[in-house]
């Protein structure tokens, strides 16, 4: 019996290695298959075929040039839901990465508009200034929790509409704008501080792909396999234990808010450094909602959040396709809306069972222990 | 007589097979009881709450279930009351076999609880309160009014229908939740520790209307584990102790002694560990330590007040008092989660009072918190990260700022063996263990950081047996190895059983000494009521209980009575 422990042990490890894979991937593929079959009968009810749809969908959305495009939507999709997981992982729920990263693309620009340094000093310091502003901005939400204890959902969305204001008083001729035609924005940056771009046969892909990647390792590593990444996730999972554990709850949650609007300042980069060179009153809005929606998809996972943010960009790009194929456009937000729900649901359903089925583990090894306690009791009676 | 049971809703399900007698004809008999549990076992996943449980309420009596806090009456309760389900045993109501699906049949059948936290909508008048929920049964309109001021004259309630919730005190309060069950059809009733939130006046006024209610022929079952209260107003006394009832006693034939005896089990641990390992090295020093804290109504209080102990290297300080006289904080205060507003702390010579939580484990204080699953464990987590928690800055959690997750992995596999752990890997989620394994997994994470002091806080509640022995095991062995331990406990057995000195807390001061090895549980219990102080002697703890636990000692006097005022109210 104890020489064959350790190969039982083993084996039950690796079972649960693979329930883990099995159960990561079976969650979301079940959700999009409903999501997918739902999304079909609301096509069939309008009167539309799905299966078209989808086929016209999936057609476009291969091409090489929507491959990129796709690709290049993803970037500030996925940093946007890095910013929003931070949070979540230690039950912050900060809604305010859309505030976050306006305010830090605008300020970004403004001094890279102003200053014409070689772009190896320039691209960092705007990066940085993104990065120092998103922060600041988040910071004053994660500070008011600490401090006073005001909940943080409250604060980002008011931070929010306070950072529309802001711009919008400093985007005007005269102020820190100038204007072009019925576009008002603030000076280009030098062509020098542009980011560099990926040539492929069709259009570039952004440069900033690699920060991307870089934030989301920087995300699985620091929460993963850092001392700073455990009290955050400690903090997470019960505040109560964390704080009795010697974690310092109220330092926890500023830095997290911190690190979290860090990111959030980089969502707009993408868009500033590869493409419009200059913050405008066409820079896009509503990334910060997108990354709570890609958050959950891709359950706060580094690489799960990856494939989120492509799905979403995919949908976004065949959206505009099935327009043009006399498909109602807004038949891809009811599939986005309903992939959410699905995956919400999913993957509560699979959380669910995976904790019975731990804790019927649990009872058969009791229940196995007492067994052979009772043989033993036997034998020496 | 049985009208009310029958009107209301839901129906009062009787399995086919066990209708053994014509229910209709025995029911107003006083011969069949009003409620018989017979052999009631109930499991949760390695836990057994209650186990062959046997109790018999007479029908038009005060019938109290007393026990320790743990000792599985709550359970027993929910049973009753349909929110659990018995895994063995049997339920009969007026002599009929039922099986509760859920509260509403417990309703159904006559049974109503009073829970120890009122259920009641602040911004309700009493009269919708009541009706809210049973609007079938008198209708919400002029009917019910009077089905009310019915009920509140017979029973002599005294309840005003037409004012809001909010603007009635605690006592009138839960006369409401009395009469809201009244209204539902219930001829037993179950109370739930109905005197901790009532002050002297008012629980005599409640106990008035207790007798109101039997005098009419209802049925109250009270659970409560204050000796005074229980011997004043009950009928018949059952007492449960490790989720098993250990016997029943009239009133009159027993003492508050006697009782406590059967509460708290009279068996002491073996003597064998008597020995002492106290050495005269001061590890653990707190001197004029003092607290003071916001309370649930929002006023400044005194927390703790002029702490002073040390504790020695292979020393246990056992620290008995009833439950919210300061002990939490207390060990809340040690640990650095509260700031004290005066006083010192001092570690092997080195003082912390300053220093942070973390700081303090590290330098070598181990911490088994009273509440595991709020303080002790991230029950959503896996065994070897909940091995991490409390230790992650020190080895083998991490090296420098990265974590070392495969040697944190080896050490649980490690604890998970020697403790004995009962758990298919350490891959599952603290919270998918049972008690006693969690515990275990928590005293073996301690443990193995070989802290100078331990601060254990009820380490054994609510664990079985088998998980008891073991941690007890445990912090003898390394009480023997030097270990200092700050033990706090309900369990006088385990206080008695472990510590080379006691001391009694009340009112967030320590008020007494005692030697364990000529203490009484019995004598200990008393002190806690606050009644002694100075240092306990067996004829001193004599005299005292004489005095203070007498028969005549009405449910006014003792030290309950002062409780909603005291620290007790305040760390709820």
């Amino acid at each position: 019996m104890t020489v064959g422990k350790p190969g039982v042990v083993a084996r039950r490890l690796n079972e649960r290695q693979r329930e883990k894979l099995i159960l990561g991937v079976a969650a979301p593929l079940l959700a999009l298959l409903t999501a997918m079959a739902i999304t079909s009968l609301v096509m069939v009810v309008t009167g539309d075929n799905p299966f078209t749809a989808f086929s016209v969908m999936f057609d476009f959305g291969i091409k090489s040039d929507s491959q990129v495009w796709i690709i290049n939507k993803a970037i500030p999709y996925y940093l946007s839901a890095v910013a929003v997981a931070i949070g979540f992982r230690m039950n912050l729920f900060n809604i305010g990465v859309d505030g976050q990263y306006r305010v830090a693309a605008f300020f970004a620009a403004v001094v890279g508009g102003a200053l014409s340094l070689p772009g190896f000093v320039q691209i960092p310091v705007i990066l940085l200034v993104a990065m120092v502003c998103g922060g600041i901005w988040a910071g004053i939400a994660g500070y008011l929790k600490a401090t006073r204890g005001v909940s943080e959902v409250i604060t980002t969305i008011m931070l929010n509409f306070i950072a529309g204001s802001l711009i919008a008083y400093f985007l005007q001729e005269g102020r820190l704008a100038e204007r072009e035609g019925n576009i008002v924005h603030t000076p280009d940056i030098p062509e020098s501080s542009y980011f560099f771009e990926f040539a492929t046969s069709v259009q570039p892909i952004h440069g900033t792909v690699l920060i991307a990647v870089l934030i989301g390792a920087a995300y699985w590593f620091v929460l993963t396999r850092t001392r700073f990444g455990f009290d955050l996730r400690a903090v997470g999972r019960s505040e109560s234990a964390a704080e009795a554990s010697g974690v310092s709850v109220t330092r926890t949650v500023v830095t997290a808010m911190l690190l979290s609007g860090a990111v959030a300042g980089l969502v707009g980069m993408p868009t500033l450094l590869n493409e419009s060179g200059n913050y405008g009153n066409d820079f896009p809005e509503g990334l910060g909602f997108t990354g709570i929606a890609i958050a959950l998809l891709g359950r706060n996972h580094a690489i799960g959040m990856g494939f989120a943010a492509l799905l979403w960009a995919f949908l976004e790009r065949t959206g505009t396709q099935l327009e043009f194929e006399g498909f109602d456009q807004e038949i891809v937000g009811v599939m986005q809306g309903i992939i959410v729900l699905s995956v919400v649901v999913a993957y509560e359903l699979v959380r669910r069972w995976g904790v019975r089925r731990q804790q019927r583990l649990v009872g058969e090894k009791l229940a196995q222990a007492r067994k052979s306690d009772n043989d033993q009791a036997e034998v020496s009676a | 007589m049985r009208g009310p049971l029958l009107r209301s809703r839901g129906e009062c399900v009787i399995p086919a097979s066990s209708s053994q007698r014509p229910a209709a004809e025995d029911a107003g008999t006083p011969d069949v009881p009003a409620v018989a549990l017979r052999g009631i076992t109930k499991r949760f996943p390695g836990v057994v709450a209650n186990h062959d449980i046997d109790i018999t309420v007479r029908r038009g009596t005060v019938h109290a279930l007393v026990g320790e806090n743990g000792a599985g009456k709550s359970t027993l309760m929910k049973i009753l009351y349909g929110m659990q389900r018995p895994d063995e045993g049997t339920i009969e109501i007026d002599g009929r076999r039922v099986s509760f699906k859920g509260p509403a049949e417990a309703i159904a059948c006559g049974i109503g609880m009073v829970h120890q936290h009122f259920m009641l909508a602040d911004n309700l008048t009493v009269l919708e309160n009541v009706v809210l929920g049973a609007e079938k049964a008198h209708g919400i309109g002029s009917r019910a009014r009077r089905r009310i001021a019915e009920l509140s004259e017979t029973y002599g309630l005294n309840v005003r229908p037409d004012v809001l919730v909010e603007d009635i005190g605690v006592a009138d309060r839960q006369r409401v939740e009395i009469l809201k069950v009244l209204y539902r059809g219930a001829r037993t009733l179950i109370l739930d520790e109905p005197t901790a939130v009532l002050v002297p006046q008012e629980v005599d006024a409640l106990f008035r209307n207790l007798r109101g209610l039997t005098a009419e022929g209802l049925t109250v079952l009270f659970i409560s584990h204050k000796l005074g209260e229980v011997l004043s107003v009950a009928d018949e006394i059952t007492v449960i102790r490790r989720g098993t009832t250990v016997g029943s006693v009239l009133p009159a034939e027993t003492n508050p002694k006697q009782l406590a005896e059967l509460m708290v089990g009279s068996e002491l641990p073996t003597p064998a560990t008597r020995e002492s390992t106290v050495t005269d090295e001061p590890v653990l020093t707190v001197s004029g330590l003092h607290l003071s804290g916001t309370d649930s109504d929002g006023l400044r209080r005194e927390m703790l007040a002029d702490i002073d102990f040390t504790i020695h290297r292979g020393e246990v300080l056992g620290i008995a008092g009833v439950e919210g006289n300061g002990q939490a904080e207390l060990v809340e205060a040690v640990m650095g989660v509260r700031i004290p507003d005066g006083g010192t702390i001092t570690l092997d010579g080195e003082e912390i009072s300053g220093a942070s939580t973390r700081r303090r484990r590290e330098a070598g204080i181990g911490y088994v918190p009273e509440d595991r699953h709020r303080h002790g464990l991230l029950l959503d987590a896996p065994l070897w990260e909940n091995r991490m928690l409390g230790h992650v800055t020190e080895a083998p959690n991490s090296r420098g700022p990265w974590l070392t997750g495969a040697a944190a992995r080896a050490d649980t596999r490690r604890i998970v063996e020697e403790y004995d752990v009962r758990t298919p890997g350490i891959e599952v989620t603290a919270g998918s263990l049972s008690g006693g394994n969690q515990q275990k997994l928590i005293v073996g994470r301690e443990m193995s950081h070989r802290p100078k002091v331990l601060i254990a806080a009820h380490p054994t509640r609510g664990v079985d047996v088998g998980a008891q022995a073991r941690i007890w095991d445990e912090i003898r062995r390394a009480r023997h190895e030097g270990l200092a331990v700050l033990l706090i406990s309900a369990d006088l057995d385990e206080l008695i059983g472990l510590s080379d000195s006691l001391r009694v807390m009340y009112r967030g001061r320590l008020v007494a000494d005692a030697d364990p090895a000529t203490i009484t549980p019995e004598e200990l219990g008393t002190a806690m009521t606050g009644t002694a102080s100075g240092h306990l002697t067996a004829e001193h703890g004599d005299a005292d209980s004489d005095t203070d636990s007498g028969v005549d000692s009405g449910p006014g006097s003792g030290a309950e009575s002062g409780d909603p005022n005291g620290p007790e109210g305040g760390a709820r």
